[in-house]
């Protein structure tokens, strides 16, 4: 914070240095961060009092932290005063006019991965008009979820439309508290998704692909929010498999899950945030914090990631198994190449009786790539019969690269049962030479011996969506032999 | 040096190594070896432990950690040594590991069929879908007396010795190859599977095709009868004849022919 915060009049009168046209102007706050900048977003945002005074306590709370430095990663010093906190809608304007001026690079990753052409244009943030039949299939959606009572939509509808649900559940999960990067988030949040599953509904569809259209241009600060109530199930697809194209370099979002009574979320992510140029310049510090609240009995929640871009990946979906038989999974791979760094993990924290946990982490490096596992398991005493079992697999790519481990366990039932598996290993120059000896290139036998290292978090992916996820790594390995 | 004259037959030899020289960390292994290889051929090489039957091998399937400083390979007319390990194999060059590779996680038969259609794409053939490859592979699999569930476990991993090398000759029978260098593939087999082993490889010898085998014993070449022996030792081939050249070996061990050699290397240094 070394620029000092600026005035309210300052704020609106300023123009936005990028040189946006004038109705994109008006929508457009300058740098800095401080409470009349917070009011400025409510406002904008027509939010009730209580949205206000939420960002508000998470403000004052925020001045207070300090920005952790207990990662294993290592970035220049984030001035949050040079940060515009609002921006919405993006000028598209500003982007590229047609797929001709898009990085051919970025292009030829996208022709790989198989990508429809009008997608092409969305992800790299071309300027076209009704590109997307998706708006109105979205709403074709939205009135058969609707009609099952499934309220699905941005964050900023359901503060208008159902405030009740919001006030009810927001931050009940990861409180402003949390940690310096939620209550920022928690203070400045543009928008995200909500999701409201009522008792005993099975939704019938992954929330998925329209997902990712709605959602883009949400921001730096993302804020989703799903609640799963009594008896309901819900899977959830975050992302998209292509990289995207996007001028933030920090992401703070914050994901909150709710699982009431026998409800059961599946959250599934791929992300693929550009990570930096090769020689390690540029790219996304991507600070999520997730977390799920096992809250009724017989509840389960799963988390599922692959994760492959952003320069630094700080992220650790969580599970609070609070309700008894309650389960939390956590199924990850994550992927380093060049000069990314990821810290990253879950916390499976058991409260109920006989709550069982699973951590499955497989952690690719190749090039200079620094990848950490960072897990907690903790059985409160409350926890009798508690089960963990914990597997974290680390695979090294060439020799400058590392893999760290940073496993905690702390169990205060003796009842509990907690299992640690762990191994690290090396593509062997044997495997590859024995693949191309077959006839396959190096990069293909690169590929399909990382998914197979990756089979048992790929299982847990749709299907659709681990074909994809397949694909990406062996384009996030480019380069990295021979 | 012996004559290999009797080999050339008409037509083009299917592999001609020229005065190869290899080195291994500053090592030389081989040291001016030559070979003629026609279709329809099986020669033996034989030798004493680190004489260079390995390497030999492994060079011309084109592993990098070998480095060749001298003479040539001819495979089909072409330039071998100019190609990558994957373009020797889709040009039909095998070799059958002598210690097969595991890989975590990747099913056998993902493998295979990745294989068969990398080497199908190259001849400019249709690609085999699933459908099509297991039938494929099922009849391969009867000729070598295989179970169905190695196809669905992952590569090697947890297969017995005699798996491993069954599996390295269904490969072979799949991808068809050209040139098949089959090293120490009698290895860690017990006497039954060398059987089923060796039915495997002579199934697969036709006019077209050449098998160079690599071995330290005779007891593969009772099953696998081959039409040329050679004796390597100290990185070039020392003497070569017909079948009958292995029982001697058997007989009277390699010291002998090292003996012999050494008093023909003094003769030619006069």
């Amino acid at each position: 914070m070394s620029t000092p915060a600026p005035r309210l009049d300052d704020l609106i009168s300023r123009e936005y240095q990028h040189g946006f046209v004038s109705e994109v102007e008006s929508d457009a706050i300058a740098h800095g961060l401080s409470e009349d900048v917070i009011r400025v977003i409510s406002s904008k945002k027509n939010e009730p009092p209580f949205m206000l005074e939420w960002r508000l306590a998470a403000y004052r709370h925020w001045l207070t932290m300090r920005e952790p430095e207990w990662a294993n990663v290592h970035h220049p010093p984030i001035d949050f005063q040079d940060i515009i906190y609002y921006s919405a809608p993006k000028s598209q304007k500003n982007g590229p006019k047609s797929l001709d001026e898009v990085d051919p690079e970025l292009l030829r990753v996208y022709e790989k991965l198989g990508v429809p052409l009008k997608e092409r244009e969305m992800l790299a943030g071309v300027a076209v008009d009704a590109v997307f039949d998706s708006v109105s299939v979205g709403t074709t959606f939205k009135e058969k979820l609707g009609s099952m009572g499934i309220v699905f939509c941005s964050f900023s509808e359901a503060v208008q439309e159902h405030p009740e649900l919001v006030q009810k559940y927001l931050g009940s999960v990861v409180p402003y508290t949390d940690n310096f990067f939620a209550a920022l988030n928690s203070a400045v949040f543009s928008d995200g998704s909500f999701c409201y599953i009522p008792p005993g509904v099975r939704c019938p569809m992954e929330l998925s692909t329209y997902f990712r259209i709605n959602a883009k241009d949400t921001g730096q600060f993302e804020r989703t929010l799903i609640i799963a109530d009594e008896g309901a199930y819900v899977s959830y697809l975050e992302g998209c498999t292509a990289p995207m194209r996007d001028e933030n370099q920090l992401h703070a979002a914050v994901v909150e899950l709710v699982a009431m009574e026998r409800a059961q979320i599946k959250y599934s992510t791929v992300q693929n945030w550009y990570p930096g140029d090769k020689e390690g310049k540029g790219g996304i510090y991507n600070f999520v914090t997730k977390r799920g609240d096992c809250r009724g009995a017989r509840s389960r929640i799963s988390w599922t990631q692959v994760e492959t871009g952003s320069a630094i990946t700080w992220k650790y979906p969580s599970c609070i198994l609070r309700g008894d038989e309650s389960i939390g999974e956590f199924y990850s791979v994550a992927l380093t190449n060049n000069y990314q760094q990821a810290d990253t993990g879950t916390k499976m924290i058991h409260i109920g009786r006989n709550t069982k946990s699973t951590i499955v982490s497989k952690g690719i490096s190749a090039g200079r790539g620094q990848n950490a596992y960072r897990g907690l398991v903790k059985v409160l005493k409350s926890a009798d019969g508690a089960r963990n079992h914990s597997q974290c697999d680390s695979l090294l790519l060439g020799d400058r690269c590392g893999a760290h481990t940073f496993p905690y366990i702390e169990v205060k039932n003796s009842t509990a049962q907690v299992e640690h598996e762990a191994s690290t290993s090396r593509i062997g120059e044997d495997q590859l030479f024995y693949c191309r000896q077959r006839g396959l290139s190096a990069e293909d036998a690169v590929s399909m011996i990382v998914s197979g290292f990756c089979k048992e978090v790929f299982k847990e992916l749709p299907m659709e969506f681990a074909v994809e996820a397949q694909k990406l790594l062996g384009v996030s390995l480019e380069g990295s032999v021979g | 040096m012996p004559s290999n004259d009797k080999q050339r037959t008409s037509g083009e030899p299917m592999l001609v190594v020229r005065d190869l020289a290899v080195k291994v960390d500053d090592k030389q292994i081989l040291r001016g070896l030559d070979l003629t290889v026609n279709p329809g051929e099986v020669h033996a090489i034989m030798g004493p432990n680190g004489s260079g039957k390995s390497t030999l091998a492994q060079v011309l399937a084109g592993r990098e950690a070998f480095t060749v400083t001298g003479g040539e390979v001819r495979y089909q007319g072409h330039d071998l040594l100019a190609l990558a390990p994957e373009e020797r194999a889709r040009e039909g060059v095998f070799l059958a590991f002598q210690y097969p590779v595991e890989i975590p996680g990747v099913s056998n038969v993902y493998l295979l069929k990745a294989a068969v259609n990398a080497v199908r794409r190259h001849r400019g053939e249709q690609e085999l879908d699933a459908m099509e490859f297991l039938s494929l592979i099922r009849e391969k699999m009867k000729l070598l007396d295989m179970n169905d569930q190695l196809l669905f476990r992952s590569v090697n991993e947890g297969f017995s010795g005699g798996e491993k090398k069954r599996n390295e000759i269904l490969q072979m029978a799949l991808l068809e190859p050209a040139l098949a260098i089959l090293d120490e593939t009698d290895s860690g087999l017990d006497i039954d599977a060398l059987q089923v082993v060796s039915k495997g490889i002579n199934a697969l010898r036709s006019p077209e095709r050449a098998m160079v085998l690599v071995t330290h014993y005779q007891r593969l070449l009772d099953y696998v009868v081959p039409d040329f022996v050679h004796v390597l030792a100290h990185g070039r081939i020392v003497k070569s004849g017909g079948k009958e050249l292995a029982l001697e070996l058997e007989a009277r061990g390699y010291g002998w022919i090292e003996q012999e050699t050494a008093r023909e290397t003094a003769q030619a240094a006069k």
